[in-house]
């Protein structure tokens, strides 16, 4: 059988878009109000996919408490109710486009231990969502 | 290939416990679900089948038939339920979601007669369900 655990977590953080490619009359063009110099905030959902065998003494692929901690730990702690541009090391030089943030929170669960990560879907509001399920060779992404 | 989804909702208890394991290890283990007189959710499950749409009817699958599968298979024997007792394959199993749902795949695949089963989605709670795709790929 082919199983799928899908959980979803919920976190708050702002962030602009604003790239230093372009001038100051060209990313408010491309990025209209998500270009305000304060910043903006999302209340986001993050769905996290793992795949694995079905261990018989628990019925589980992944035990939720471990799977719950190692997100806490590597994406809640870190991202929830933070300035993702300036909090985040990660989007200091990358813009913090949901399909970016989608990436990195790919790359940072990848080596959870106690399944294999499938895919990321990440909901910036209910009627954007973005997913990514990390290269076909399974490299890094540059 | 179009793929038809139907929903239903069941409420079901569970409980999880292995009697391989001692008592302080299951509660260990299941925590809140290790509660001897178990508790409950919600579960919704979506069911898609897939197929060519028939010509004459322009239907992958009659949606009446698969509500009475879903009404047979499903609602008369898990819903209003205590699964590990009142459910024989789930007898020797944990009810996780995940073996739920496989059970619910084994239990609907061969039923289905025209299209083909292609996933079983079961939501145990609004922030966590499993999907079954049987032995095929998404």
């Amino acid at each position: 059988m082919r199983l799928e655990l899908t959980r979803r977590y919920a976190l708050a953080a702002s962030h602009r878009l604003h790239s230093p490619h372009f001038d100051e009359a060209e990313n408010e063009r491309i990025y209209g109000k998500c270009n305000n110099p304060y910043g903006h905030g999302h209340n986001y959902i993050v769905e996290v996919t793992v795949t694995g065998k079905v261990d018989p003494s628990t019925g589980m692929i992944a035990h939720l408490d471990d799977l719950d901690g190692y997100v806490a730990r590597e994406i809640i702690e870190p991202f929830d109710h933070m300035y993702l541009n300036k909090d985040v090391e990660a989007f200091r030089d990358r813009v913090p486009t949901t399909e970016n943030v989608c990436v990195e929170i790919f790359e940072r669960l990848r080596r959870f231990p106690g399944a294999r990560l499938v895919r990321i879907r990440l909901e910036e509001t209910g009627r954007n969502s973005f997913e990514y399920a990390g290269r076909r060779d399974g490299g890094k992404d540059d | 290939m179009v793929h038809v989804t139907r929903k239903i909702e069941f409420s079901a208890a569970h409980r999880y416990h292995n009697p391989a394991f001692s008592a302080e290890e299951n509660r260990r283990i299941f925590g809140k679900c290790n509660n001897p007189n178990g508790h409950g959710h919600n579960y919704v499950l979506e069911v898609t089948v897939g197929g060519e749409a028939d010509p004459l009817t322009g239907m992958v699958l009659d949606l009446k038939e698969l509500k009475e599968i879903l009404e047979r298979e499903i609602m008369d024997r898990m819903d209003h339920r205590f699964l590990n007792y009142e459910v024989p394959e789930l007898a020797d199993q944990i009810p996780t979601c995940e073996n739920i749902a496989s059970l619910i795949w084994k239990l609907l695949a061969p039923k289905i007669k025209k299209g083909r089963l292609t996933r079983v989605r079961l939501w145990e709670s609004p922030d966590l369900y499993v999907d079954c795709y049987g032995d095929g790929t998404p």
